[in-house]
């Protein structure tokens, strides 16, 4: 029993940063008919801004961590918006798809070569130490990810909800004609969703780096996971995001425990045939308008 | 008119070209200079260059220079036998690399049938074991030291039931199988046996379930990348118990990689630069002060691979892979007549490496070697 909930924890943790990177899919999907099928590395170049920023230039950890957030919101969230996805979406979906997957060996090679071939420790942004409470031992640095990833989350409902720009986004995302006859200034809104993408990218990188080690190869298996979290829970709704990447996380680390470690990368793929087969529309998705 | 000056022009140009002159020994080093043995191969990679350097600046191997040719396997075995097949094309008179076991053992019948020695840094038990008569260790195989390991096991932990956790490639199989093997002699229980993958990120589920397994002691057979993780992971969560290894797991890249989480470590080294030998203490040194970094046992293994060649050759007198490889079969390479070689090594006729090793421990981020066992056969 204490292992199971060990391992519940430790699955939500990773499954909190696997939903930060999820959500950019459906952000992008939703407002700019945009896969971003370079989004996992988008989740790994952030942390070696963090890196180059304090090897380079010297700043203290957190300076750096503040400065690859903005780096990757203005190249993987601005340039990335006007040189790559606003040229080619008016050609359709696969031009750009096929661009994406271009971009993600671009970035791969690109860190390879200019940063390093090998893994870099990265340092951890919470406490490494163990916390027991109730005969658990748990990491605060796990729960710490957790919390972190989970008040991003809460944060970004808030905002697409709550506020007038956040109502204006969901206006674009829903249907772009009548927000802008409504005035929306739609653009400006896919701006936005770039923005937030890019920001929710770099946060998950930051989070996941200090397990990883940093290291140009991660995005291959975290953007493959995200794919699949964000089609399990739902591609057209930031919630069925979250839910499908907590449930893959937790169920990573339970086929790792009681199947095999061999077998744990299936298991996602295994839920998308399912799902696909029989909910096409994900978990907490609606049955759409757009389907993919 | 015109047009046959420039192609006669071309044509001197490109005889002309210095890449590499017809009179050098071109050796072919096929390693990882990418993906998950990336650590692994940019230390062999610095160790024998340096080692090429003074070779060329004594005078070269029988009169001509040294020079590497590096190839990136990727990490990939089915990508190091295609790297293999276009080295061999050029007939050279040995061949480096190699470092993962799943690469070697993917390469070793290539260069048994071309005849020529493959001087490798993989470490699983089979590799000497397949009849090939040109395949040459750099460091113990698994078959040497993990009844090294075993021993320390039962009289330096005293551990009467372990966990193992080990990778599930080559050398990882190799290395548990032939750890599993020896524990029932010395009375001891393995209570779990988790396989990881390589290159896996995430070692949560692991370490819960080694903390489940309660063992005395924890084995971790890991490579680099993948025990540092492990060791930050079991850091995180608390798992106290003791931590042993083998080389890699002592090694500095695992302690530059874990930090802190790689204090306490303990277990058996083949090589290191810590070992109180001034000759490869002074390696460490020269190395340190041109790559900024400090070796590991794949520096050490890297650095003496040219010099292996070197003596070999010469004992042969002449540069002929065939002769090279008789040569190095039972012989004893000694420091006192190659510098080079920093420990003396006998290689036996499969081409496993015989030599002093060490126990050690890591403490406050620094690998501290305690005891030096002798060699095997002496």
């Amino acid at each position: 029993m204490t292992d199971l909930l060990q391992l519940l924890i430790a699955g939500l943790a990773t499954g909190a940063i696997y939903a930060l990177a999820a959500i950019g899919f459906t952000l992008l999907w939703q407002t700019s008919q945009t896969i971003n099928f370079a989004q996992g590395e988008f989740v790994m170049v952030p942390a070696f801004f963090a890196l180059a920023a304090m090897r380079l230039l010297g700043l203290p950890f957190l300076a750096a961590l503040v400065l690859a957030i903005l780096l990757s919101m203005l190249l993987l969230g601005v340039v990335f918006r006007y040189a790559v996805v606003g040229p080619l979406i008016q050609r359709g979906v696969l031009p750009l798809v096929i661009s994406t997957i271009a971009l993600s060996i671009l970035l791969k090679e690109a860190v390879k070569d200019f940063y390093s071939a090998e893994a870099l420790p990265f340092p951890p942004l919470l406490p490494d130490a163990p916390v027991s409470f109730a005969g658990v031992v748990v990491s605060q640095a796990q729960l710490g990810v957790l919390a972190v990833a989970l008040l991003v989350i809460v944060l970004l409902q808030w905002f697409l909800a709550g506020t007038r720009t956040g109502r204006q986004m969901q206006a674009t995302a829903q249907n772009p004609s009548v927000a802008l006859i409504l005035g929306v200034p739609v653009q400006r809104m896919i701006l936005y969703t770039f923005l937030i993408n890019a920001a929710l990218a770099a946060v998950a990188s930051l989070l996941i780096s200090p397990i990883y080690l940093a290291k140009f190869s991660n995005g291959e298996t975290l953007g493959l996971v995200a794919f699949v979290a964000a089609i399990v829970g739902g591609f057209n709704q930031v919630r069925g995001a979250i839910a499908g990447g907590l449930l893959i996380g937790v169920l990573d680390n339970l086929a790792a425990a009681y199947l095999s470690t061999a077998y744990r990368q299936a298991i996602p793929l295994v839920l998308l045939v399912l799902i696909i087969l029989f909910r096409p529309q994900g978990l907490l998705g609606r049955r759409e308008e757009r389907s993919i | 008119m015109l047009r046959r000056t420039l192609v006669l022009a071309g044509l001197s140009l490109a005889a002309w070209s210095p890449a590499a002159s017809a009179q050098d020994i071109v050796i072919p080093t096929i390693i990882e200079l990418s993906g998950g043995g990336a650590t692994v191969g940019a230390m062999w990679k610095n160790g024998s260059s340096l080692a090429v350097e003074e070779i060329n600046a004594a005078g070269g191997i029988l009169g001509k220079k040294v020079k590497l040719e590096f190839v990136d396997t990727a990490s990939d075995p089915g990508k190091a036998r295609a790297a293999m097949q276009r080295a061999l094309d050029d007939k050279p008179i040995a061949i480096f690399g190699p470092i993962y076991s799943g690469s070697v053992s993917a390469t070793l019948k290539l260069t048994a049938d071309a005849e020529v020695p493959q001087v490798i840094g993989g470490e699983a038990a089979n590799l000497t074991a397949q009849g090939s008569k040109y395949i040459f260790r750099t460091s113990f195989g698994q078959n040497v030291s993990m009844p090294k390991i075993a021993n320390y096991l039962r009289d330096g932990v005293k551990a009467k039931s372990i966990a193992i956790v080990y990778v599930n490639n080559d050398f990882g199989k190799g290395g548990r199988d032939a750890i599993v093997k020896e524990l029932p002699a010395r009375d001891i229980k393995v209570v779990a046996d988790i396989s990881t993958e390589a290159g896996q990120a995430d070692f949560a589920a692991d370490v819960i379930k080694l903390k489940g397994a309660n063992a005395d002691a924890v084995f971790v057979y890991l490579n680099e990348e993948e025990s540092a993780r492990f060791l930050r992971e079991a850091k995180k969560q608390g798992l106290t118990k003791p931590m042993i290894g083998e080389t890699t797991l002592l090694g500095q890249k695992v302690i530059d990689l874990a930090g802190d989480a790689a204090n306490g470590v303990k277990g058996h080294v083949g090589l290191t630069v810590d070992a109180p030998i001034p000759a490869i203490q002074e390696f460490g040194r020269k190395y340190e002060a041109k790559y900024k970094s400090k070796p590991d046992h794949n520096g050490v293994k890297g650095y003496i691979a040219p010099y292996m060649i070197k003596a070999a050759a010469e004992k042969a007198g002449k540069l002929d892979g065939k002769a090279i490889a008789a040569a190095l079969h039972g012989m004893t390479i000694a420091p006192d007549k190659v510098p080079g070689i920093l420990i003396e090594a006998t290689w036996d006729g499969t081409g496993e490496i015989d030599r002093i090793s060490f126990l050690g421990e890591v403490k406050d981020g620094k690998q501290v070697i305690t005891e030096t066992l002798p060699k095997l056969n002496k």
